[in-house]
């Protein structure tokens, strides 16, 4: 097997921003200090004067991103998971979500897979946290080219997006000529009649090599990706629902408000169908690489492939 | 504007306030009062903006942080001519768009939605820096609490306005000195309020009394003048303002007054007013 070229998703969210950068004026940066983590150290590199660091206040970056947006410029704030969706949380809701203001924020060092910085700064909280906000678009790509795709549908979309990049360097799997990225569409990865894994974000690489595992036992799960958490692709889930019976949802994210729970509100109403759901299972992160987190978390494909097998006996 | 003329389109704004809050039998008189001749200042004199185009874009532009005493707001869009005075009755009423708080979705005139404290400033300071980044010459203006300024994010938004130097932003504080629970130097003092915006690169100017037209006027002449540098503005207000019963009483910051008291209140303005036009 050929290596696989991988790419943290941060790196691509920087690396759309000069693209979008080139072609759009209005288009402005902030960060709280983080210019360098986020990866919106190259678009400051390309545009100073459209990038503005707001020191280490994300409370109050978020509050002005929110003015430069009722003045026509399309601010993308940066900062980590944890500040954007958890210290930020009420300046987002009031500030730019209430009056659905169009701010993007661009959320980086999402998930227990930040490593070695541990639990204050591992956020498994910020998708349950966004999604809670009305109109809020929550995106959470899996690799480099859906991030990318993703960032420009964001700057495209008129309204708050809230964007979801992961530190760790991500297989790209998304590299087909066919790709296309459409904010609410989720992508059928696999096709498989006994199950549907329904993954997000850097959970869904690994969810596609636990199905192969699986094939090789003779289980065929179908894969989706959901890499907008909201609005839902309910369509599709309940499809699949329907068509596989039992549902295993995959996120780095807690089980509880994410992209599990997104999905049993779903299916819970329109098409009842057991659910399992694999992410964290309401608990604090720790230190350590994110490699090895990840698996003592259970959220590589072996992880995966042994939850699976006991839900589906 | 002269200053009569100010003074007679204030009255008329506070019997706005009054009545608004009367019939939503709740919201915050007290420093909607105290603010009512600053408002009145920034609409009828100061600021350029055009009811007619509420969204122009070479407007300036108004943040109330003190997103709370929205009557006050309301009232003076409502006489500046945004919307009709009479609709200033609907204030907090179910299916009326003159919400709680400021929302800048619903109603013509509010360029930007606040209430949580603290907040709006960072939004006007957004405002002022988009205005510098792209060579466009309006003013930002946005008006604080007194008690607000215990929010930490006044000072992360006074750091960064302080900062990058944007000198087409005032921000100004209603110093009524009282907040809910009672004086703002019981509960948790924040002066010297001065001291506090010149150590963070203001431009300062007191203002004794923010219930006067001249004071007011000198204020925002100096603030226009000033270069490099945002200018606050601390003006000492009485709370109620304008209403015997309501002045500097606590217990007006978040109450509305009864039918009796709103004919009190109201007898009050009437006679401020007859005063005015015998003048």
């Amino acid at each position: 097997m050929s290596e696989v070229k991988k790419i943290a998703t941060r790196e691509s969210y920087g690396n759309a921003l000069v693209e979008l950068g080139q072609e759009h004026e209005n288009l402005v940066v902030l960060d709280a200090d983080l210019a360098a983590a986020t990866k919106t150290g190259t678009f400051k590199k390309a545009f100073p004067d459209r990038h503005i660091d707001c020191g280490i206040a994300e409370c109050n970056m978020m509050g002005i991103a929110a003015g430069l947006s009722t003045t026509g410029k399309v601010p993308f704030a940066s900062t980590f998971a944890m500040f954007a969706a958890g210290r930020a949380f009420e300046q987002v809701r009031n500030s730019i979500g209430y009056p659905h203001l169009n701010v993007k924020i661009g959320a980086t060092h999402a998930g227990i897979s930040v490593g070695e910085d541990g639990a204050t700064h591992q956020c498994n909280e910020d998708i349950a946290l966004m999604r809670s906000i009305p109109g809020m678009v929550v995106i959470n790509p899996s690799d480099d080219v859906e991030a990318k795709a993703a960032v420009k549908a964001a700057y495209e979309y008129e309204g708050p997006v809230y964007l979801r990049f992961g530190r760790l360097a991500a297989p790209v799997i998304n590299d087909n000529a066919d790709y296309k990225f459409e904010i609410g569409k989720g992508v059928t990865l696999r096709e498989g009649k006994d199950l549907t894994i329904v993954a997000t974000g850097l959970c869904v690489s690994a969810s596609l090599e636990a199905a192969e595992k699986l094939a090789a036992d003779g289980v065929n799960a179908k894969v989706i990706n959901i890499h907008t958490i909201k609005p839902l692709d309910e369509e599709l889930i309940i499809a699949a629902a329907k068509e596989t019976g039992k549902v295993v949802t995959v996120e780095e994210h807690s089980v509880i408000g994410g992209l599990g729970s997104a999905v049993c509100d779903c299916l819970s109403e329109k098409a009842p169908t057991q659910v399992l759901k694999i992410g964290v299972n309401d608990v604090f992160g720790e230190s350590g690489p994110a490699v090895k987190l990840l698996e003592k978390y259970g959220l590589d494909a072996a992880g995966i492939y042994e939850k699976v097998k006991a839900f589906i006996k | 504007m002269n200053k009569l003329e100010l003074q007679k389109t204030a009255n008329e704004i506070r019997k706005g306030i009054v009545t608004a809050v009367h019939s939503a039998k709740a919201g915050h008189p007290g420093g909607s009062l105290s603010a009512a001749d600053l408002f009145t200042y920034l609409y009828f004199e100061e600021m350029n903006i055009d009811p007619k185009d509420p969204k122009k874009a070479d407007r300036d532009r108004f943040v109330l942080s003190k997103g709370h005493t929205a009557p006050g707001l309301y009232s003076t869009l409502a006489q500046r001519g945004y919307f009709p005075v009479e609709d200033l009755v609907t204030l907090r009423h179910i299916g009326s768009y003159l919400q709680g708080h400021p929302d800048m979705k619903h109603i013509p005139g509010v360029d930007m939605s606040s209430g949580s404290l603290g907040q709006g400033i960072s939004a006007a300071v957004g405002m002022a820096l988009s205005a510098k980044m792209s060579g466009e010459d309006y003013r930002v203006y946005t008006l604080l609490g007194d008690g607000e300024i215990q929010e930490g994010q006044v000072w992360e938004a006074s750091m960064f306005a302080g900062h990058r130097k944007l000198d087409n932003l005032v921000v100004i504080v209603d110093n009524n000195g009282l907040q809910i629970d009672g004086a703002i130097d019981d509960v948790c003092s924040p002066y010297p309020i001065d001291k506090k915006f010149e150590a963070f690169n203001f431009h300062v100017i007191n203002v004794a009394d923010g219930n006067d037209f001249d004071q007011l006027a000198a204020a925002f002449a100096e603030a226009k003048a000033t270069k490099g540098m945002p200018t606050a503005i601390i003006m000492k207000t009485v709370k109620g303002k304008g209403v015997s019963f309501m002045e500097n009483n606590v217990a007006w910051h978040g109450a509305a007054p009864n039918d009796e008291q709103y004919a009190v209140a109201m007898e009050d303005l009437k006679k401020v007013g007859e005063a005015l036009c015998q003048k």
